[in-house]
């Protein structure tokens, strides 16, 4: 567009600028709890607005576009009703593939009418519909592999073959070849896009299958981030504003949430990424077998510790999440509250399986957000504290990780529990945690092991204290 | 590189830049919802699958159409309604509603 340009603004690119800004002060109202539900509902309109608009754009196939159009909202709106809080990552996982597998389809569907029109697409076209594909195919097949590794319809732990890495490499060079293909326009260069969209489906399984249940909040947000950028090259395909905005908006969120939790990993996200292979080899070398010196408890000696302490900071993990023991760790809390003690909670960045895993149970739970603190808020109290109460979480607590310099978690930003006076951990068995790793914490004189199904122990120890 | 490529191009940054400022804002505790509210909003390519699968030529339409069109619609209504459900369970202590226990009482 040239100063000289005085043609008419088209008044659907208004729509879709209301529908950028309303994205915008969406997002903006999620800094507070406050605003948050207010904010998802200004975006809600603008999406409304952008759709209803697009609906007026000489559509030929009416019936293809509402009955889908139906059924997916029926789906979506059914599903996302009925999941339940703990199954949260893996839905957010399955919608982020639905949305990568569409910004693919649309590439190839745009790119399949010009060449059905007997066109050549331009340089831009091709280059970004094939960049669209390939993102969106990637984000589509690694969103499905991390909602059945979450839904535990496959195995957790990394898996890992000889030559994984020199594989993805090679498929990742058929699909630049293609690509290349595609936008110099070679005879026939339809067959390569649809080349580079299934190799790039391959890539995407592949890349997430070395990669374990623990490090799933750095690969949701990544997928994430990707199904955004998709979104934004289908918007260069089209030439539509909209989806380059609200794909950016969604890719520098996404970015910006992968490097967090790499952070909270103290690992980059190259390494959680691509490093399965030695810690694969870590988990096979060192073992259990060493801790002995663990002390079990009763449900009763546990409810008698927390009824006679000041201060009790709950530190809840994955474990809290697949016993869904949230209801009871609240109903402990509240027993406790009117015994006088103060009940805190302590959560790790990368405690679950998404960001702010935690969060969402125990607000699922009445919690009230004020009671949960961060990593960095927390620590310094730990030392105030008579009891930590460690439900379900491991590797988050290990003090190896601020110790050992051999440990491979050393350097991990820890919640450090050891430093409260009394310690009680809550877990389903003696098995070392999901990174396979020895916790010393478990060898300390001041921890006590509650063994059991999270919940089942915490009901217990709720009737403990109930009777005291 | 054409112009209108440029443009376009000047606005992904600018809105990137956007993103990383509004972002940076949002409270640990409301990471999960950020998550899916995002994800809400990159089901915006369902304007695009409309505009492509309204018009797709013989012989893609129906099939590639439909399926375009659905899992663009999923992504949308999953991830607003998912949000919702998730962001009416934050409350502050002073609205906090009693549970059963307390009830009982």
């Amino acid at each position: 567009m040239s100063a000289a340009d005085t043609t008419p603004a088209n008044w659907i690119d208004v729509a879709y600028l209301i529908t950028a800004i309303c994205f915008i002060f969406g997002l903006r109202y999620l800094s507070s709890p406050k605003t948050a539900r207010l904010g998802n509902r200004i975006s809600a309109l603008g999406m409304a607005i952008a759709v209803g608009a697009t609906l007026t754009q000489g559509i030929v196939n009416w019936w293809v576009i509402l009955s889908a159009l139906i059924v997916g909202a029926i789906i979506g709106i059914v599903s996302a009703q009925r999941v339940k809080m703990t199954a949260m990552p893996q839905m957010v996982a399955l919608f982020n593939g639905a949305g990568g597998g569409a910004a693919a389809l649309v590439a190839a569907g745009e790119l399949l009418k010009v060449f059905n029109a007997g066109g050549v697409p331009t340089y831009d076209v091709s280059f970004t519909s094939v960049l669209s594909a390939v993102i969106g195919a990637i984000s589509f097949a690694g969103s499905i592999i991390a909602f059945l590794k979450l839904q535990e319809l496959m195995t957790g732990r990394p898996i890992t073959y000889p030559g994984q890495q020199i594989v993805n490499a090679f498929i990742a060079l058929v699909i630049l070849v293609c690509w290349g293909l595609v936008v110099a326009n070679v005879p026939n260069s339809l067959e390569y896009f649809w080349i580079a969209l299934v190799a790039s489906f391959a890539l995407g399984i592949l890349f997430v299958l070395p990669i374990g249940g623990a490090d799933m909040p750095v690969v949701i947000s990544l997928l994430n981030s990707f199904t955004g950028l998709a979104a934004a090259s289908t918007g260069f395909v089209l030439g539509n504003n909209v989806l380059i905005v609200a794909g950016a908006l969604v890719g520098a969120s996404g970015t910006l949430l992968t490097v967090l939790m790499g952070k909270a990993m103290n690992r980059s996200v190259t390494n959680v990424l691509f490093g399965a292979f030695g810690a694969v080899k870590t988990v096979a070398g060192g073992a259990a077998a060493k801790q002995q010196n663990v002390r079990a408890v009763s449900a009763d000696d546990v409810a008698a510790m927390l009824t006679y302490a000041n201060q009790v900071i709950v530190v809840p993990g994955y474990g809290m999440a697949v016993a869904q023991a949230q209801h009871s760790i609240r109903e402990l809390a509240d027993q406790l509250e009117k015994k006088g003690v103060e009940v805190k909670y302590a959560i790790h960045p990368v405690a679950g399986r998404m960001p702010g895993h935690m969060n969402v149970l125990l607000a699922e739970a009445n919690v009230p957000y004020t009671s949960l603190y961060d990593m960095d808020d927390i620590n310094p109290e730990f030392e105030r504290s008579d009891v930590a109460l460690v439900v379900g979480a491991n590797d988050v607590t290990n003090p190896a990780a601020r110790e050992d310099k051999t440990s491979p978690i050393y350097g991990m930003p820890i919640l450090n529990v050891d430093k409260a006076n009394n310690v009680v951990v809550l877990k389903r068995s003696m098995n070392s945690g999901f990174a396979g790793i020895d916790n010393p914490l478990f060898d300390d004189p001041k921890t006590v092991m509650l063994f059991g199904d999270a919940k089942k122990s915490i009901d217990g120890v709720v009737a403990g204290v109930k009777a005291l | 590189m054409t112009a209108h490529l440029l443009t376009e191009l000047t606005i992904f940054i600018l809105a990137v830049f956007v993103g990383m400022e509004v972002i940076s804002k949002v409270p640990t505790t409301l990471h999960t919802p950020l998550m899916s509210a995002t994800n809400a909003i990159h089901g915006i390519v369902l304007v695009g699958a409309i505009l492509v699968a309204g018009t797709l030529g013989a012989p893609f339409n129906a099939i590639v159409g439909f399926v375009l069109v659905l899992l663009a619609s999923l992504n949308v209504f999953g991830g607003y309604t998912v949000t919702e459900r998730m962001l009416q369970m934050f409350r502050p202590k002073a609205q906090a509603p009693k549970t059963p226990a307390d009830g009982a009482r």
